[in-house]
């Protein structure tokens, strides 16, 4: 096996694997930079796989090919609908912020079972009938030798992914609002000072959060599990929260982070395709990810430090 | 007093607002909100049968409610909790099924395997926090993930040849005992409930008449206060997820010894650990409250279960319900805020 083929077998299988954690992440970067702690990036893209499939199932046989894209712009308004509740919680009512992601975690699961328990009568909803294919990207695909390895056997959604991580570091680094929402996350009193309403950037940051944690669990739904149950979205969320402290709270490292363990997680499907892969035991590329994060944190692989003010409530007038 | 009482108001109030919120989404959803509740309750009282279901799914919760609550005391946030107890579990297992002998000395051990296993699981995040400042949240979630390949790993690679169960453990090791299995007809009752209980009063006790108790708490309430005084922030930081990994791996024994008898590959993790933050918060992080609370929530687990076969409704419900209890309680800024308007409100 020449390595251009290794190659155009592992890629694909990365961009699948971790267009819904970047996504996810990204999210994650911008409520974090803005001070909220977000434990509950898995609630959120629960909410979206769940929000796309039902979408698909019900509009799908009238809109055709445009309905998986229409289904993320829906699972993407569901998320930032349902992040509100821990803006509220964590933001407005000063609640312990862990505490409240980990509720929001648990009402998403609990909420979107009974909904489709209610509709279908099962834990279980059927498969969507427009889900998103692989194709060739036009022009791109053509290329010798790259064009076979990136863009013959892709989703749209991965390369969406990746852009919107170049896209979310320019707004965060390079325009006054990302200056902003960063400013609310490391000195939240210093930009109140300065006329930033601390509270507005703050939930726009976590809604933020909601936007992109939607359109990842909607992605995965609609690419990678084509149904919702109770196990479509078991994990990615805190895989895209590790992808997160990994990548340093920045968006590109968080998308290189992503994408190393959407590598990681496709392993455990292509792995024994592969020559070198094959006697690795899958347990070791399970645990990858979370054990890489923990030595990021520790410092062993450079040190990762959370923006300051994260997880702090701002009380207005506290010193 | 009166902030007793407003300790002990929180709660409450968030409970019954959780409860009205499951009622709204019960009518809102066409079911008959009666029939929906009435189905609860006698899926906890209904039958002996069920209240012996309801005590065997309220012990893990004591001693995981203990585990997030001990660490909680510290100032630290254990939510490593569902790992910890997954490393105790099967860590209890193998003592199980690899050894054998007298029960007085083959459970003890298997007990005292299963918390040193997760104690240890609660130290590698303890170590990191006091050593390299590393906030112990996202390291334990890590852990969590690592603790269930890990396990599941060990279940099939190691315990067993490629098995996804393991076998069962040997009678020496069990907590299964046949009077309770008999006055409760023939639930999984276990012996269990008395182990929680026991470590109910060990940690109320450490916490609350030992020095070392003391220490804990005031690294807790301040570090640096605690660190002027002359005790060891980190020491304590150690020594507390300690205890609580302990008891965590003690609450994966309860499943390993008693509910189950063996050790299952898992594809998802079991829901007690971070239930074990609700019972917690619930209990307002003190030995009675959790007692209390680990009641509350594994009756409405258990009695749930009765809801889909008695009134329709998908038991859900209860998931809303309890996660919309533990929003409440961690908004409890909010719960205060309108208690205090209410109060001026009937001063004026």
């Amino acid at each position: 096996m020449d390595i251009v083929q290794i190659l155009s077998i592992i890629v694909p299988a990365t961009l699948v694997y971790a267009a819904p954690l970047i996504l996810t992440a990204l999210g994650g970067v911008f409520s974090e930079r803005s001070g909220v702690v977000n434990i509950g990036l898995e609630g959120l893209m629960i909410i979206g796989a769940f929000t796309s499939v039902l979408f698909n199932l019900f509009f799908g046989p009238e809109l055709g090919a445009a309905t998986p894209w229409i289904s993320l712009l829906a699972a993407m308004a569901a998320g930032a609908l349902f992040s509100l509740i821990h803006a509220a919680a964590a933001i407005s009512f000063r609640a312990d912020q862990t505490v409240s992601g980990v509720a929001i975690n648990m009402l998403a699961l609990g909420a979107t079972l009974f909904i489709v328990k209610l509709i279908y009568g099962k834990a279980q909803t059927d498969k969507i009938p427009e889900p998103f294919y692989k194709t060739k990207i036009p022009g791109l695909g053509d290329i010798p030798v790259l064009g076979k390895i990136f863009f013959s056997d892709v989703y749209y959604t991965s390369i969406l992914a990746i852009a919107l991580a170049f896209i979310s570091w320019f707004i965060l680094f390079k325009t006054p609002f990302g200056l902003r929402i960063r400013s609310v996350g490391e000195h939240p009193m210093a930009a109140d000072t300065m006329g930033i309403n601390v509270y507005k950037m703050r939930y726009i940051g976590v809604m933020i959060s909601g936007l992109f944690g939607g359109l990842g669990g909607g992605v995965y739904a609609s690419t990678i599990a084509l149904d919702f149950t109770h196990s479509t979205i078991s994990g990615q969320g805190f895989i895209a929260l590790a992808a997160l402290v990994f990548g340093k709270w920045h968006p590109i490292g968080a998308l290189g982070a992503a994408l190393f363990f959407g590598f990681a997680q496709s392993l455990s499907i292509i792995g024994s395709l592969l020559p070198l892969f094959k006697d690795i035991p899958n347990v070791y590329m399970l645990m990858a990810p979370y054990v890489l994060t923990i030595l990021a944190l520790t410092g062993f692989i450079g040190r990762a430090d959370a923006p300051k003010a994260n997880g702090v409530p701002y009380i207005k007038g506290k010193r | 007093m009166v902030k007793r009482l407003s300790h002990l108001l929180v709660p409450l109030i968030a409970i019954i607002l959780g409860l009205a919120a499951g009622a709204l989404i019960m009518l809102v959803s066409g079911y008959s909100v009666a029939s929906g509740y009435s189905a609860l309750w006698n899926g906890i009282f209904g039958e002996i049968y069920y209240v012996g279901e309801t005590i065997r799914q309220i012990t893990p919760y004591i001693l995981s409610g203990l585990a997030v609550a001990f660490a909680f005391r510290t100032g630290l946030f254990n939510i490593g909790v569902e790992g910890q107890l997954l490393v105790g579990w099967t860590a209890a297992v193998w003592v199980g099924t690899a050894f054998d002998g007298p029960a007085y000395i083959h459970l003890p051990l298997a007990l005292i395997t299963a918390a040193a296993a997760g104690g240890l699981w609660g130290f590698i995040p303890g170590i990191l926090k006091a050593r390299f400042y590393v906030h112990e949240v996202i390291v334990t979630i890590m852990m969590n993930y690592i603790a269930l390949h890990m396990t599941n790993y060990i279940i099939s690679n190691v315990l067993t040849d490629h098995q996804d169960k393991t076998g069962k453990i040997h009678e020496s090791a069990s907590l299964r005992s046949p009077f309770l299995e008999q006055i409760t007809d023939y639930s999984r009752l276990h012996l269990g409930i008395i182990v929680a209980l026991l470590a109910a009063v060990i940690m109320w006790f450490i916490i609350n008449k030992t020095t070392k108790g003391f220490e804990l708490r005031a690294v807790g309430f301040n570090q640096h206060a605690s660190q002027y005084a002359g005790m060891s922030v980190r020491k304590n930081i150690m020594t507390s997820m300690l205890i609580s990994g302990a008891f965590a791996g003690l609450a994966g024994a309860m499943e390993g010894l008693g509910t189950f008898e063996y050790a299952a590959v898992k594809g998802a993790f079991t829901g007690v650990g971070f239930d074990g933050i609700a019972v917690a918060l619930l209990g307002g992080n003190t030995a009675v409250g959790v007692v209390l609370a680990a009641c509350l929530l594994g009756g409405l687990k258990i009695g749930a279960l009765n809801m889909p076969i008695e009134s329709g409704v998908p038991s859900e419900v209860v998931d809303i319900v309890i996660a919309i209890i533990i929003l409440f309680v961690a908004s409890s800024y909010a719960i205060r805020f309108v208690m205090g308007k209410l109060k001026k409100k009937g001063a004026n």
